[in-house]
């Protein structure tokens, strides 16, 4: 597969318009989606391609969130290619079929607009959504920018329907920030270029009436835990597969993907960890300190399930400090979600750079030079573990 | 029943039962309490038996006369119940 | 074309296994058998989580011989409606050139209550699958609770008939009427005591584009209390008492497929139930009667309906 540069198009779309494109170009067969903010232009967009027969594709209107996800959950199970696309309140409505998709090994691909959870509302970014889907089975991707949230959601499609790995994939955008906001990017002239990386899926198992099977029996005491077992080893066998995916699809874009993104740490003291848009706020930053002869360093996570534990491991070698940057708070637990992530990969390595929590950026709460600047004065003080950045008051 | 419990690796993916139709592995004539006996000379083949059996355990031939298959029935009494000549009586099980 | 005259003329194959888990005389495996025998060619099931999912798969065994899913409780209609999606899709896009029936099962737990809404965004959207709700009158599976669907007065474990209140308090939704004014095609009411009427009403709705919304009476031993000899005694009566009124819709015409002229004295149909025993106290008479007073409206209104031309 060769580079295909010159068979993209130059444009400027914001975050949404750019995966409702990505799902158009993947020529996806069912989209069953509930509008949510800010997830509602991925909707519309894919309703206009639809309805405009751009795409052939059959886009169910569904009453909920949980609809939306138990008909995709229909449409995979007989085969087709699907998309749903939702955010906060609506990833928590459908959370109970979260799980069934990934045990019932349904490769459905779905956008997740990253939206705090009420209460109170709010519709502006925190990772709560991406944090909340964590256990339930589904890879997860976190886009930077609007460039990733297009190739992430092709990929994606790629990733899940993989024989080798067969499990639905979320891609994170960052709510508002990369959802509504325009930026330049590349995307493929058409489905045609796309087909060439993403062929027709071919099921592992579906519902056909000839081969009748049954999905989704009941199990008791005498055979859930070896399902789950089972599960649990071919979701943990992703890893590699998913790195192939990726190394092709690099070089069918020609643009780099992979685990990971590493900025500036081979010779850093202090780390900074962030999912999400803000890592293109910190690159900005950790290159205007290192101009201040501050010794930082960068790293933002592609691949945030399967944590991509060697990768991470390997990157951290050599800091004193990580500084763990999280969009989202565990009421109750000893530190926010990534931190916890962090700590439980690193806890056996021989050597480990001390790491401090810090919460930023709830519910929209701008993060910027400012912010960051104020993030450098705490993580500096002796003895400071957690601290939250951005918060009047504190 | 005798199931030999499968261990994880044997397990068909993504969950599936790929089997259609093999709980007739299942002996649940083991439930019940009475048995349907047939006289077959009253039997006059309206299949109101074979209709309304919820186990499957009345057998439909060829002519239409039915045959029960113990291996399966429950012992509910309802083909006792709706014969129409009262063809079938139900008699406690083990008597 | 699938009608039948006589029960003779009901086909032979079977597309449901023995050794399965329901209960003795329960009502439920009728509808499974004869509408897998009356909906010809390929099909597919949907089964919300209840009675019938949990007593025909328990894993790793599986009473179906075709193919099935279940995924959650309340989504039965939502996932049959992703399904009927697909395989138009597979049929447009990639040649698949089959009609395949999507036919999605749900309790009254499953369809009445929480599972209504997924049905009333899927009639709503005019997908093409049938509904048919198996009516047992509570959510029978997690050990005989009441629903949306128990009628007025009957003891169920969350409306036991205690000293102070006798019962379920509450009457019974009438989701037939609810589904049919989504404006659909066809809604219909099936009773297994009545199997002609009910096997021709499920040929006549496999032939019909659109959603189609089928209710249909399970007589449950163990939670209606009865000998499980009397089953479809049972239901025959819930048909003579005009308490389960045998209709259908058809495209906006009401039709009585089954009249009773002479309707049987309710009581009798009561008596055989041990959920309905405490009704037949004095000092609960006046719960009798108002269950005959709604039986009443009902029957009337189905009278009048009748005669309309259309009623949507």
């Amino acid at each position: 597969m060769e580079v295909k540069v010159e068979r993209q198009i130059r444009t400027g779309l914001n975050g949404d318009e750019a995966v409702a494109y990505a799902a158009y170009h993947a020529d996806v067969d069912v989209i069953a989606a509930y509008p949510i903010t800010p997830q509602t232009i991925i909707v519309e967009r894919l309703s206009e391609f639809v309805h405009d027969g751009l795409l052939d594709a059959e886009f169910i209107p569904v009453e909920s969130e949980h609809s939306a996800l138990s008909a995709v959950v229909g449409a995979a199970a007989s085969g087709v290619r699907t998309f749903t696309a939702t955010a906060s309140q609506g990833l928590a409505l459908m959370y109970e079929i979260l799980y069934i998709a990934s045990s019932l090994r349904l490769p459905i691909v779905m956008a997740l607009a990253d939206r705090a959870l009420s209460a109170l509302i709010n519709i502006h970014c925190s990772h709560d959504d991406a944090y909340a889907a964590r256990d339930s089975g589904w890879i997860e991707f976190f886009a930077e920018n609007v460039q990733e949230a297009y190739d992430l959601v092709i990929a994606a499609f790629r990733v899940a329907e993989d024989k080798n790995i067969s499990f639905p994939a979320i891609v994170n955008l960052d709510g508002f920030i990369l959802s509504h906001s325009i930026e330049p990017l590349y995307i493929y002239e058409g489905q045609d270029v796309v087909r060439e990386f993403l062929p027709r899926r071919e099921p592992i198992v579906k519902l056909d009436p000839d081969k009748p099977i049954t999905i989704g029996a009941l199990a008791l005491q005498n055979y859930y835990i070896e399902l789950k077992r089972a599960q649990a080893e071919a979701f943990e066998a992703t890893p590699p597969y998913i790195r192939k995916i990726l190394r092709e699809y690099s070089e069918f874009s020609g643009r780099k993907y992979d685990f990971i993104k590493k900025y500036m740490i081979d010779d850093a003291d202090i780390g900074f960890l962030v999912l999400g848009s803000t890592a293109g706020t910190m690159r900005h930053v950790v290159r205007k300190w290192r101009e201040k002869g501050r010794k930082v360093g960068l790293i933002s996570l592609t691949l945030y399930r399967p944590f991509p534990v060697d990768d991470f491991r390997d990157a951290v070698k050599g800091l004193k400090k990580l500084v763990i940057m999280d969009r989202s708070y565990s009421f109750g637990s000893p530190y926010a979600q990534l931190y916890m992530d962090v700590a439980a990969t690193l806890y056996d390595e021989p050597e480990k750079p001390d790491l401090i929590n810090v919460i930023y950026g709830l519910g929209g709460r701008d993060f910027n030079e400012y912010t960051a600047e104020e993030m450098w004065e705490k993580i500096n003080r002796p003895g400071v573990k957690k601290i939250w950045v951005g918060v009047r008051g504190d | 029943m005798a199931d030999d419990l499968k261990t994880w690796r044997e397990l068909p993916v993504a969950m599936i039962v790929d089997q259609p139709g093999n709980t007739v592995e299942v002996e649940t004539g083991t439930w019940r309490a009475l048995r349907p006996v047939l006289d077959p000379s009253k039997c006059i083949k309206c299949l109101i038996c074979w209709v309304y059996c919820p186990d499957l355990a009345i057998e439909r031939l060829e002519d239409d006369s039915v045959k029960i298959n113990y291996y399966y029935c429950k012992g509910c009494g309802i083909c006792a119940e709706e014969c129409p000549t009262k063809a079938i009586q139900m008699v406690e099980e083990g008597v | 074309m699938g009608f039948i005259r006589r029960l003779n003329d009901i086909p032979r194959e079977e597309y449901f296994a023995p050794g399965h888990a329901f209960c003795a005389g329960c009502g439920i495996t009728s509808i499974i058998r004869m509408v897998l025998k009356a909906y010809e060619g390929p099909k597919i099931i949907v089964n919300a989580t209840g009675c019938m999912e949990v007593a025909s798969t328990l894993y790793p065994r599986t009473a179906w011989k075709v193919p099935w899913i279940h995924s959650a409780f309340e989504n039965a209609a939502a996932t049959a409606a992703g399904i009927e999606a697909a395989f138009k899709i597979l049929n447009r896009k990639y040649g698949y050139n089959k009609k395949v029936h999507v036919i999605a099962f749900g309790g009254d737990g499953g369809t009445f209550d929480i599972g209504i809404q997924a049905l009333s965004g899927a009639l709503e959207r005019g997908h093409n699958f049938t509904y048919i709700c198996y009516d047992n009158e509570a959510y029978m599976n997690t050990g005989i609770q009441r629903s949306g669907a128990t009628p007025m007065g009957a003891a169920t474990t969350t409306s036991p008939a205690g000293r102070v209140i006798p019962g379920k308090p509450q009457g019974k939704k009438d989701l037939v009427f609810i589904a049919a004014f989504h404006k659909i095609p066809y809604v219909a009411t099936l009773n297994p005591a009545f199997m002609q009427d009910m096997y021709n009403k499920l040929v006549k709705a496999s032939q019909i584009e659109g959603p189609k919304f089928l209710h249909y009476y399970t007589p449950c031993p163990t939670g209606w209390r009865f000998d499980t000899s009397h089953s479809i005694k049972i239901a025959r009566l819930a048909v003579q008492t005009r308490f389960f009124p045998l209709y259908e819709i058809e495209r906006g015409k009401l039709r009585i497929t089954v009249d009773i002229k002479k309707p049987k004295p309710l009581e009798e149909y009561l008596k055989l139930q041990g959920r309905f025993r405490h009704l037949l106290e004095p000092e609960n008479k006046h719960i009798v009667d108002a269950l005959k007073e709604e039986i009443e409206r009902n029957w009337q209104r189905l009278k009048m309906l009748s005669q309309l031309d259309f009623i949507y």
